[in-house]
């Protein structure tokens, strides 16, 4: 799933600050499990606008509603009606969805309330994982499942660096060294000579940035 | 001149190298101050590489200098701050101009530099470099065409014989002989117990040269730092003990006296090729260091 994370509210404050009439719109999918963009927190982020506007004394109009994906555009059109009442759509989805609603309604400023952070998965209550980049050429066959472009902070895909520390990793010692647990993994399987071989530099052209697939 | 590096790992001796650090900005003074020092006195010297991810004048800079005052150079590359076409255009440009080693590392991670918001490169990884110098060796680029000119080096790189845990270390040292790695310099190593039991591993690969590498503790309180924070390094408790009951002012003395007896010992008993020494910002002691050590 895409994780993403609210914006600072100062920050969508000073976003919407030309805006007279905002609508804050939800996405049902990703960010509704990550608690960033869903229902609920459009409601919340609403709310919290109102009160900052009504302590400033200023007049501003927000609506609040939610669609089950912003990426895709069948789930849009139901929204045309609504996004003609207002100057600019707060969109709580990921990038894709920002970009989808800009594409619909190009007259219109749309603006992202979520950072988009990566591609993961939830790892406990409240704490999600990146482990997957999206890269197009996947090794998981190889490493235990375990994707060494994504989990080691640099990438490597021929085994730790020196940064290596009791299976942790050097920028943080809260995140695990992804190369260490790839040999845990491959010992436990008996295949510690995938680890062995020798992996040739990436192929960046695995996609062609921006990507593009036409289904044959 | 100095000997070229391949010349003095292969002869049999008891190889010394030591490191210099490019400073951060234009200022060459204590740079070439460094060089004059210990050119002579050592086999070979490192020049750093943006290291711990801070910005600095280019190792090749400074390798350059080095090999223009009559010393031997070993370039340090690592692939944090170059893609494939970088790392290989700046592999032809030291090799026209007389660089003849390169030590292939990966390299830090950028937050842990000066820079922390850019991005890190890591195109290739320490293997991938290593395998890349061999393959620029046989006239070819990375793209698999025709080099004009080709290149010829004594390639290393490292390997840290304490980490934890230590078998994927070990597997990526095998990756690296097999990638075309001639000698390794290893992370600081305290307890010579940790060495031998490396060196037993490695003596298995008798085309490659192991340098312990030995970083001056110039206080106990840059012991005890280096113990808890550096990934990889170990000082047993009786050599921070030591520096903790130098006299006042005396502590950088009691580190040179520890350096100078652990590269002793490694001689002695042969426990492994050689030492690279490490001063980090002290590189006018490295005298003092060999003379502790009676080299």
């Amino acid at each position: 799933m895409i994780v993403g994370k609210q914006k600072p509210l100062s920050e969508i404050r000073e976003m919407i600050a030309d805006y007279k009439k905002v609508l804050i719109l939800g996405c049902g999918t990703c960010v509704t499990i990550c608690f960033a963009g869903g229902e609920r927190e459009a409601a919340i982020l609403a709310s919290s606008l109102r009160m900052a506007d009504k302590i400033d004394g200023k007049e501003r109009v927000f609506s609040e509603y939610t669609v089950k994906r912003q990426c895709e555009r069948e789930f849009l059109e139901e929204l045309d009606d609504k996004v003609k009442e207002v100057d600019a759509v707060l969109s709580l989805a990921c990038g894709i969805g920002v970009q989808a609603l800009a594409e619909r309604f190009p007259t219109t400023p749309i603006l992202p309330g979520l950072n988009t952070s990566f591609l993961g998965f939830p790892d406990e209550h409240g704490v999600w994982s990146e482990t997957c980049s999206a890269c197009g050429d996947c090794v998981l066959d190889q490493t235990g499942g375990i994707c060494p472009i994504t989990r080691c902070t640099k990438g490597l895909l021929n085994g730790p660096c020196g940064g290596t520390n009791n299976g942790k990793c050097e920028v943080d010692p809260e995140k695990d060294c992804a190369w260490t647990l790839i040999y845990q993994r491959l010992e436990k399987q008996g295949k510690l000579d995938f680890m062995r071989k020798y992996y040739p530099p990436r192929n960046f052209q695995a996609v062609v940035r921006p990507g593009k697939i036409t289904m044959e | 001149m100095a000997k070229p590096f391949r010349e003095v790992l292969n002869s049999g001796k008891f190889v010394v190298t030591s490191e210099v650090a490019p400073p951060k900005g234009t200022n060459l003074e204590e740079l070439l101050h460094h060089i004059d020092l210990l050119k002579n006195k050592v086999d070979a010297l490192n020049v750093t590489d943006n290291q711990s991810s801070v910005m600095r004048f280019p190792s090749v800079g400074a390798a350059i200098l080095i090999k223009e005052r009559g010393g031997e150079p070993i370039l340090q590359m690592t692939c944090r701050d170059r893609n494939r076409l970088a790392l290989q255009a700046d592999i032809l440009f030291a090799y026209t101009r007389g660089i003849r080693n390169v030590l292939c590392l990966t390299g830090d991670s950028i937050p842990v530099g000066d820079h922390k918001e850019a991005k890190g490169v890591f195109d290739l990884d320490s293997v991938q470099l290593l395998n890349m110098i061999r393959i620029m060796e046989s006239g070819k680029d990375l793209g698999g065409n025709d080099l004009d000119g080709v290149v010829e080096f004594c390639a290393g790189a490292i390997v840290t014989p304490e980490a934890r845990p230590i078998e994927p270390q070990l597997i990526k040292f095998e990756k690296k002989i097999a990638a075309g790695a001639e000698f390794f310099q290893t992370q600081a190593v305290y307890d010579l117990d940790n060495l031998r039991r490396f060196m037993e591993f490695a003596r298995r690969y008798d085309n490659v040269k192991i340098l312990a590498g030995i970083v001056l503790l110039a206080s106990a309180g840059m012991a005890r730092y280096m113990d808890k924070n550096v990934p990889g390094i170990f000082v047993p408790q009786d050599l921070i003990d030591e520096l903790a009951g130098a006299e006042k002012g005396k502590a950088l003395e009691t580190g040179i006296q520890i350096a100078g007896r652990l590269i002793r010992t490694i001689k002695e008993e042969a426990i492994c090729d050689g030492v690279h020494i490490m001063a980090i910002g002290r590189e006018g002691v490295v005298p003092d260091i060999l003379a502790a050590a009676g080299i």
